[in-house]
């Protein structure tokens, strides 16, 4: 059977299409409405509520949390003073990504951690492992439930049920209450748009979504599915587990591994010079970046709309744009005199909603990863594969202001 | 001083196709500048705040038929570009009557079923028997058309060309088309469909700005031409600009000067300077002269050939051609504040309704009677509303909780018979409202703002000659090879530099920037030449 969110009395009215599909084994929505791009839209031009609730969610506390986190995080979290919130990841001891994360210091020794997949024991056995003593480590997972509220007029939504929203800047939290009920707020999200996470005590769930929706009623609130988010997400350049990367845990071979560097995320790496901690996987990533070993890059793709328009003309059909949101492989190819020279691979694939035109999450040798260089990507017209010219860009492909700055009150 | 004057070319109006044109031009190296006699760009695509808080788009208010390789060309989206999915049609009928379409086929299948199941199934051959027409179409669309009376070699292959490539299309898309060019929405309609109220909702798309009924010849077209857009790859959809048209057209107007172009607003063009069949520049109604080889009229083919230049040096043909094109407006707006959205019997409180268009004309036969006040010279004492509750879509359009409506309402003839318009706009904005109460039980009491823009109105403020919202009808003789005239369809004048490029060319209005594009896209072919030569 599957388990259900403490939102799900909530949500099932807004089911207009009747479909749930499972996330860790609770029933989420792909989409409420008919349209995802509908959806989709709410992030980017209004405001939408979206339940991440299946997500794991632990504690950890105790004097040595900060130095357990240190030895376990690619990033310092000693960066993060309590109230600030930090993304990062964790890795296996050669170098590989185990996952993602975002960790919430709530206070000096207190962090808040969601992860995709269970890690709890996984956390517990490192602790014992680095004889990390005073550091305990608590499921959270079903005492809370999250919102991810996200949109233009997410703050305007907010600030009418709590004043405190107003001091939050880009992944700053606070601790407030909404409603008399105590609420934990952060400004984070994976849509690459102002938003804010709300964790909620989940005997209170319904009562703050509630209130949710109606300070949003004059903003269009509508929840979301998982469908509008991942358009977002690609948008923002975040990748996603079991899309853009795997967990070292359950791979193979390491074919199926990534290290930071070839997921991106070197930025994360930035300050490793000054940085003498000893987190698990550091060796192996410092030769990584000595020795330039990396395999390939995960980078932006930019489709060239006019080549792929022309792909589907010259065959007599109407381009596909709608809807076109894909976590299938396609093949990218070097554009040399040899034919299908294959180069790598695109992990997701859409049609940008507001870009209009299709981009793409990638992995490239690193000759083909710098931003400018074209490569053609593998598109199936008619069921057949054809080459439509794409080039690598920088992500995030969609980055407003609005996600980092302060935002300002509507004035009504 | 003489560097404030001479440009490479001075496009003259910064409607939508203006500023297209503009971009294009200023993207290809040329010193541009748009001159815009209004204090905002845009043209017939604004947002005005008549109130605060209430955004309202005065003139065209939704957007489908904009050729999507403008976006891509000028890097709309980087300046800004968001088009908001208009994501149903709502079509109330008599006696509570409704019909509701979205997105999703299967649930409009079932939706039409409980008028007929046999309509249901029509529906969908019909849609992709005319997405099939309209992407065969698309070549024409996107292209500079041919001209059809010159003797030139070149031109006469071209038609050779056109020609060869209509016999290529299958044999139904061409009978389709035939069936378009030649018969009212009407007709087609009843080959296709039972439901009234279905054949009503489509045959509107056959009628709007135009002076024709369901069951005039020319609604075939017209409703054709409706569907020539998309909304990401969806054929024949629409969606409403962040921050409405207007909001479209800043857009435009940051893509011409990121290029390096110069809009000047408040500055009208008095006549384009000429001589010997060449065109050097423009003087300006305040006495300024400014220089450019190129020039470029943004304006209607009235204005481009009888007002920016003078039609006794233009051949006595084409200035037939310009005197007899018809103009005649025959659509209105009428914009409201509300103070809430509107409630349909049945469906209280469900504010999903709103969230594409509403379209108040429940049969043919309501539709053609409103035609016929039109055709006595009155406006349609029960008009046909297409309605857009913007602020359900963009919740900037309108203070929260409350609404924009934006009414685009047939039939209100530019020549009134036995009246004027400055007598009769209150009038017309009373029968409006009077028609939006009886579907809209309460709809009155919800209204704390209305805005009536007449024919008259638009060609006052937007200079659209009588009102026409596409700068002159588009009938089969005002189209493609004879838009605005035979042989004078590629965007050239009879004057030398001098150039049209407004929704009165080829392919047409409807914001679908085409003629702006194309326009450019000959400018810098000829250019070309003269700079190889």
């Amino acid at each position: 059977m599957p388990q259900t969110t403490p939102f799900h009395n909530c949500l099932k009215p807004y089911l207009e299409t009747g479909i749930w599909k499972h996330w860790s084994g609770y029933l989420v929505a792909p989409r409420y409405q008919y349209s995802s791009t509908a959806e989709y839209y709410a992030i980017r031009n209004s405001v939408s509520l979206l339940d991440t609730s299946p997500l794991f969610k632990y504690k950890i506390t105790g004097s040595k949390s900060l130095s357990f986190l240190q030895s376990v995080m690619v990033r310092d979290i000693a960066q993060c003073q309590p109230g600030e919130a930090q993304y990062t990841c964790w890795c296996d001891r050669d170098g590989f990504v185990l996952q993602d994360g975002v960790i919430l210091r709530i206070s000096e020794n207190e962090f808040w951690i969601t992860s995709a997949e269970p890690s709890l024991r996984y956390f517990r056995s490192i602790a014992k492992k680095l004889s990390i003593s005073d550091v305990k480590i608590d499921d959270m997972t079903r005492d809370f439930g999250i919102l991810a509220i996200q949109g233009p007029h997410a703050f305007n939504v907010l600030s009418q049920l709590t004043d405190d929203v107003g001091d939050l800047d880009y992944f700053d939290l606070v601790q407030t209450k909404i409603d008399d009920c105590p609420v934990t707020i952060s400004r984070t999200g994976f849509t690459g748009d102002l938003g804010y996470e709300v964790w909620i005590r989940s005997d209170q769930a319904e009562q703050v979504w509630h209130c949710l929706v109606d300070a949003g009623k004059g903003y269009n609130i509508i929840p979301i599915g998982l469908e509008a988010l991942k358009m977002a997400r690609v948008e923002a350049g975040l990748l996603l587990l079991d899309v853009d990367f795997n967990s070292s845990r359950f791979a193979w071979v390491d074919e199926q591994r990534e290290t930071p560097v070839e997921l991106g995320w070197s930025w994360m790496l930035r300050n490793l010079t000054h940085d003498p901690r000893e987190f698990i996987g550091r060796v192996a990533i410092e030769k990584q970046i000595s020795e330039k070993s990396n395999r390939w890059r995960t980078v932006g793709l930019s489709v060239d709309w006019h080549d792929y328009e022309r792909v589907h003309l010259e065959t007599g059909i109407m381009a596909p744009k709608h809807d076109l949101y894909c976590e299938s492989t396609k093949s990218i190819y070097r554009r040399s005199d040899k034919e299908w020279d294959y180069a790598g691979y695109a992990s997701s694939f859409m049609f940008s909603p507001i870009l209009k035109k299709p981009i793409a999450i990638a992995k490239l040798p690193n000759d083909l990863a710098k931003p400018g260089t074209e490569v053609d990507i593998e598109v199936s017209v008619i069921r057949k594969p054809h080459n439509v010219l794409a080039t690598v860009q920088r992500m995030p492909f969609f980055d407003p202001i609005r996600k980092t700055q302060r935002p300002e009150g509507r004035i009504v | 001083m003489k560097s404030d004057t001479q440009y490479d070319a001075i496009v003259i109006g910064g409607g939508h196709n203006g500023l297209i044109n503009a971009a294009y031009l200023a993207k290809a190296g040329l010193k541009t500048i748009v001159l815009e006699q209004r204090p905002l760009v845009g043209g017939a695509a604004i947002t005005e705040e008549l109130i605060p808080g209430y955004k309202f788009t005065t003139f065209s208010y939704a957007l489908s038929l904009l050729r999507p390789d403008i976006v891509q060309d000028l890097d709309l989206a980087a300046h800004g570009l968001m088009v908001l999915p208009m994501t149903n049609t709502f079509q109330p009928g008599f006696n509570g009557e409704y019909m509701l379409l979205g997105p999703n086929k299967d649930a409009n299948f079932h939706e039409i079923s409980r008028f007929s199941t046999e309509d249901a199934e029509s529906y969908r051959d019909l849609s992709h028997l005319i997405n099939r027409v309209c992407h065969a179409l698309m070549p024409l669309v996107d292209s500079i058309p041919p001209n059809s009376i010159s003797q030139d070699p070149a031109d006469l292959a071209e038609m050779v060309q056109l020609n060869e490539y209509i016999d290529g299309l299958p044999s139904d898309i061409r009978e389709m088309i035939q069936k378009f060019i030649n018969c009212s929405a009407a007709e087609i309609l009843d080959e296709y469909l039972e439901s009234d109220l279905l054949k009503a909702q489509i045959a509107s798309s056959g009628i709007i700005g135009t002076k024709a009924g369901p069951r005039s010849k020319e609604s075939g077209l017209i409703w054709l031409f409706h569907k020539l857009g998309e909304y990401d790859g969806e054929q024949g959809e629409w969606g409403f600009h962040k921050n409405g048209n207007g909001g479209f057209t800043q857009v435009l107007a940051r893509a011409v000067e990121s290029f390096g172009g110069t809009i000047r607003t408040d500055c009208g063009a008095e006549h384009v300077i000429y001589a010997n069949g060449k065109s050097s520049g423009v003087l300006l109604k305040d006495g300024t002269e400014l220089n450019a080889p190129v020039v470029v009229s943004a304006l209607d083919p009235r204005r481009t050939f009888m007002e920016l230049v003078n039609s006794n040096d233009l051949p006595d043909d084409l200035v037939k051609h310009i005197r007899d094109f018809k103009f005649q407006g025959s659509a209105s707006k009428v914009n409201f504040a509300l103070s809430a959205l509107p409630n349909f019997p049945g469906l209280d409180g469900r504010t999903d309704i709103f969230t594409g268009f509403t379209n108040v004309g429940p049969s043919i036969d309501f539709l053609e009677e409103a035609f016929a006040d039109c055709q006595a010279g009155r406006f349609s004492r029960k008009p046909f509303i297409d309605c857009c509750i913007q602020s359900t879509v963009d919740p900037d359009m309108a203070p929260p909780g409350k609404h924009v409506m934006s009414c685009f309402v047939m039939y209100t003839p530019y020549h009134l018979a036995d009246s004027d318009w400055d007598s009769e706009r209150e009038n017309l904005g009373d029968a409006v409202q009077a028609c939006l109460e009886e579907f809209f039980p309460g709809f009155n009491k919800l209204v704390e703002h209305r805005e009536i823009v007449t024919p008259l109105d638009i060609e006052r403020v937007v200079g659209l000659s009588e009102g026409n919202i596409f700068a002159g009808e588009m009938f089969t003789p005002q189209m493609f090879l004879n838009r605005p005239a035979p042989g004078w369809n590629q965007y050239r004048t009879p004057i030398n530099g001098y150039y049209q490029c407004g929704s009165g060319t080829h392919p047409g209005g409807g914001v679908m920037g085409g003629p702006g594009k194309l326009a450019a896209r000959k400018i810098l072919n000829d250019l070309e030449r003269i700079t190889s030569l």
